[in-house]
């Protein structure tokens, strides 16, 4: 099978506390898997792990069979290739929504500013925001900003894309414009890492879950397997105090 | 000459004689603080980022904070915690004389040491002192002002492949500058007026001429107005330019 990432006994401590205790788990090209647990599991470490926003302490990530945390790694390069929208959105307040988009494409590719206009444009078309083009992100609502972040970040041709919890600081009415986009981006066949609280979510969309706790992956499944037969009791417990 | 005089008591004509060698000592006031803002916005920046300046892996990380981190701490602290008068004394008559000297001069001796000197001795002086003395606030400003930016914006450029270096000048950099220019600006203002400590030194800026002009006629109030007024209309022009800046680099401002 076509293996995008593959992490192997993956640990991460801050300081004296262990965060990840030693992952192990893989995505298929294509697949889309939604990561859950309590808050404070790991589970937004594990991802920015993935393309190297925090160093490893142990283990090794691997994305197209290149190592994220080896010191030899073109890092940039590798991260051209892996799209990460944030909770925050932390689109650029001094650019504008072209701007923000066109950056990176012309910067870290080299794309001809008109080539990357007219890609922008057409990632506007279908995140539903071409009348923003022109706009500033604070003129914009939080699904809206939300939305450019994720044409932004398709704007470099990902082959992966990480969302840590994408619509978590979203006003709950505003939370359905981005999942839908994120949901066609699903269907497109996108490589998808989800790390969300959208139960919803998980069961219409992912191909797989994965349940985080106190650092590590102590369940997987379909989100069948997982949401209505789940194995483990910690799984069941997180289960039951959300639904 | 017959005495001018304005509202019956300000004697003009002072002023009217020794007009040229006011335009000179405006001429150097404001030479020499464009030529210390620049230098010292450099300094300042580079100092700035020298004091964030902080690695991973092994070497570069004890360069970092050996060769970088530490000097420039105490830099700054040696800057702002003395006066800018004594630094002014100590450069011209301590650390200068060692570099520049006809007898042993490191940098340069001899018959080009001693004209040097004598024409422009007290220039190079208070060019260093006011420079270094600027450079230290200003790397503060810089440190402040990027420290500022959202630790997320950083990540969001570098998740998208964005270098280091791109990452500084393309996102940090400008939101940055954005906040500090209200701080440069106080230093810019601030560098103008100090710039008449050079004075003490010799150097024929604002102030040497109006105590030259005192002393030739034993008369305070029309000198030291007329460069006050001076100071005043360079302070406020000052003032202006930075707010014109601010419009301009302000796009994209919260509300």
């Amino acid at each position: 099978m076509d293996e995008v990432i593959r992490v192997e006994g993956l640990t991460k401590n801050f300081d004296d506390l262990q965060v990840l205790r030693g992952i192990n788990c893989s995505v298929k090209a294509s697949e889309v898997v939604c990561v859950i647990g309590p808050s404070g599991s790991g589970k937004s470490t594990f991802l920015r792990c993935l393309n190297g926003l925090e160093e490893a302490s142990g283990g090794r990530v691997l994305v197209h069979g290149v190592s994220v945390h080896d010191k030899h790694t073109d890092i940039d390069a590798l991260r051209s290739e892996i799209g990460m929208v944030f909770q925050r959105f932390n689109l650029f307040p001094h650019k504008t929504v072209l701007e923000n988009i066109t950056l990176a494409p012309s910067k870290v590719r080299g794309v001809p500013e008109e080539e990357a206009r007219t890609r922008a444009r057409d990632l506007l078309i279908k995140v539903g925001l071409l009348d923003k083009i022109d706009a500033y992100p604070n003129q914009l609502s939080g699904g809206q900003q939300q939305r450019v972040a994720i044409a932004r970040a398709l704007a470099m041709q990902p082959a992966i894309m990480l969302f840590d919890e994408p619509t978590s600081a979203l006003d709950p009415e505003m939370v359905g414009e981005v999942l839908s986009v994120m949901q066609t981006l699903a269907e497109e066949g996108m490589t998808m890492l989800v790390v969300s609280h959208e139960m919803g979510f998980a069961r219409r969309v992912a191909h797989r879950v994965l349940f985080m706790d106190e650092g590590l992956m102590v369940e997987e499944g379909t989100p069948e397997e997982l949401f209505d037969h789940p194995r483990e009791e910690r799984t069941q417990r997180f289960l039951n105090s959300i639904l | 000459m017959e005495p001018t005089l304005w509202f019956g008591w300000f004697r003009a004509d002072i002023i009217a004689e020794y007009g040229v060698m006011f335009w000179r000592g405006l001429e150097m006031t404001v030479l020499v603080t464009v030529v210390c803002i620049v230098q010292g916005t450099a300094l300042g920046l580079a100092f700035g980022l020298a004091r964030l300046a902080d690695a991973r892996h092994s070497p570069a990380r004890q360069i970092c904070r050996y060769l970088l981190r530490w000097p420039s701490t105490v830099y700054v602290s040696f800057f702002r915690g003395t006066p800018l008068f004594v630094q002014i004394l100590l450069i011209h008559f301590a650390v200068l004389p060692v570099f520049i000297n006809p007898a042993d001069g490191l940098l340069i001796s001899g018959e080009t040491a001693r004209s040097l000197k004598q024409n422009y001795g007290a220039f190079i002086s208070g060019m260093i002192a006011l420079t270094l003395n600027s450079g230290a606030y200003i790397s503060e400003v810089f440190r402040a002002g990027i420290q500022s930016i959202d630790r997320g914006q950083i990540e969001a450029a570098r998740s998208l492949g964005l270098s280091f270096t791109r990452t500084m000048y393309h996102i940090v950099l400008p939101q940055a500058f954005r906040r500090m220019l209200p701080p440069l600006g106080n230093n810019a203002i601030a560098l103008l007026k100090d710039s008449s400590l050079i004075s003490a030194i010799g150097l024929a800026e604002l102030a040497y001429t109006a105590r030259t002009v005192a002393g030739a006629y034993a008369r305070y109030w029309e000198p030291y107005l007329t460069i006050s007024f001076m100071y005043w209309i360079l302070t406020l022009g000052l003032a202006w330019m930075i707010k014109k800046l601010e419009a301009r680099y302000g796009r994209g401002d919260t509300r």
